[in-house]
């Protein structure tokens, strides 16, 4: 009974979404919806399968996994250290952090045009916009988080004869680090808008160009596919970012999760 | 001001007892902006002698405590411990905080090895867990435990590094009333074995009564009452001398 009523709330969620698809199957199927506006969800089933056998898919997934990755690295990389750097020095937090805001209110996307004009169409045009993108979630949410770390904590670990270093890593960093995974989060999602942005407008790979290019041979399931493909890696994004919160952060009951 | 008149005379130290250092504080002034805290303070505090500072909220006992851990300055005067005089934490200080301050996201064991490094820091982390009663916690994170085991573990955190002076600024304030009599009786068993000096700070007349050999009233910046408490250990509370005792304290701190 209990075995039932536990595989009964694990499913619950799923409920709407099968429901959802199976009326979207029926209506495409008794032609309620025309396959220019909306293929049913069998001919998108079809379509992944085809480009998958063929291989392309799997090239296409490749690439702008590559750029995501590539791009989140280099701007997460540089936000989490000049976060780290604005947020333990007064001095480079005096010189930079204005500068830093002046940048973050500039919409990064606002930069396209200027983008192509630097490196074309261009793999680093890509990796350098994810980059621009996931840059300043990451860096704010490491400055506050190490401006936020409790002074009671700093204090015991200076009365314990902690300075420096070991100060930053035993006692700042971990207080820091529930914000900078928010950050982290956040700058997830950046990173695939960007991607998806920068590779719909200019691209010769990638899950947008696989989108743009079925749009002229108005092949709506593969444009379809594609979309699904973005909300997959967007969750499987996420779903990382969740993993390292709990791995992470199990010392904190919040995070902790069932 | 009555001269310092009890030693720990009934310790029996034990075999790797670190002993206490000396305090010795004169002309101690620390302000605060326009208000002088501490108005040219001389105290002395022998070694091993466990003492508690009373009086009223604003006192300076706090303000004090923090200047004998090294964590703040004076403005003026000199204060030395041990013969030396102080300047910044000091690895033979040691101080116990209200809240407990354990490190949430480090295990038990690794909160009590803090600031240690080496190898066997595990196995002495183990035993001092032993010795305030939570061996069998050291896995846990701190966020799982009571108040009163939080603040048992910091105790273990500050005498793994074998202090010679502890500083205990209202660590049983937040306790309820059964376990703040266990890490009294805890504090006081540590402290007759090992030997450290004690500065206990406490808002509460009948702990200071309790548990040290001299009661200082902290008043006007400066000390308005030094009493002797002679008597033997461990004291009941019902005890008519004790009764005196602390009768005497609360009203010389309500100013009657």
């Amino acid at each position: 009974m209990s075995m039932l009523r536990k595989s009964g709330s694990l499913l619950l969620p799923w409920l709407l979404p099968l429901a959802l698809l199976a009326i979207w199957q029926l209506a495409a199927g008794l032609g309620w919806l025309s396959s220019r506006i909306l293929p049913a969800p069998l001919a998108v089933a079809q379509a992944g399968y085809a480009l998958a056998a063929s291989g392309e898919l799997l090239a296409h997934l490749q690439i702008s996994f590559h750029r995501a990755l590539l791009g989140f690295v280099i701007g997460g990389g540089l936000g989490l250290l000049l976060g780290l750097l604005t947020g333990s020095l007064h001095g480079a937090e005096r010189l930079l952090d204005s500068t830093l805001q002046m940048l973050r209110n500039v919409p990064h996307l606002a930069l396209i045009p200027l983008v192509i004009l630097w490196f074309g169409i261009d793999e680093s045009a890509k990796v350098f916009l994810v980059a621009l993108g996931v840059l300043f979630p990451i860096y704010l949410n490491t400055f506050h988080g190490i401006r936020s770390v409790d002074p009671a904590l700093i204090e015991m670990g200076r009365s314990y004869g902690l300075r420096g270093l070991g100060l930053f890593r035993h006692v700042i960093l971990p207080g820091a680090l529930p914000s900078i995974l928010i950050g982290v989060r956040f700058a997830l999602g950046f990173m695939w808008l960007t991607l998806i942005v920068a590779e719909t407008i200019s691209a010769s790979s990638g899950i947008g160009y696989l989108a743009m290019n079925a749009r002229e041979f108005l092949q709506t399931d593969v444009v379809v596919l594609a979309i699904l493909l973005y909300a997959v890696l967007g969750k499987a994004a996420d779903l990382a970012a969740k993993g390292l919160e709990r791995w992470w952060l199990r010392w904190n009951p919040l995070y902790r999760g069932a | 001001m009555s001269a310092v008149l009890s030693f720990p005379k009934a310790l029996a130290p034990a075999a790797r007892a670190p002993g206490g250092v000396p305090l010795e504080l004169r002309g101690v002034v620390r302000r605060f902006g326009e208000r002088r805290v501490l108005a040219s303070l001389d105290l002395d505090i022998a070694p091993g002698e466990f003492v508690a500072l009373v009086g009223r909220s604003g006192c300076g006992k706090s303000t004090l405590l923090r200047l004998l851990a090294g964590l703040d300055r004076p403005d003026g005067g000199r204060l030395q411990v041990g013969g030396a005089a102080l300047d910044g934490p000091h690895a033979d200080i040691r101080i116990l905080f209200q809240e407990a301050r354990l490190l949430p996201w480090k295990r038990v064991i690794d909160n009590v090895g803090l600031g240690l490094a080496g190898r066997g820091w595990r196995q002495r982390a183990a035993h001092w867990l032993d010795q305030v009663g939570l061996g069998d916690r050291a896995g846990e994170w701190p966020a799982v435990l009571s108040g009163g085991q939080r603040q048992r573990v910091a105790l273990a955190r500050a005498l793994i590094h074998e202090p010679q002076l502890l500083l205990l600024d209202e660590p049983f304030g937040a306790l309820d009333a059964l376990t703040r009599i266990e890490m009294q009786r805890l504090v006081e068993r540590l402290w007759r074995a090992r030997g450290f000096t004690t500065v206990l700070v406490t808002h509460d007349v009948g702990e200071a009564v309790a548990l040290a050999d001299r009661v200082i009233l902290l008043e006007d910046g400066g000390v308005g009452l030094d009493r002797a408490i002679a008597l033997p250990r461990p004291r009941g509370r019902g005890q008519a001398a004790f009764a005196r005792a602390e009768g005497e304290v609360l009203a010389r701190v309500m100013g009657e």
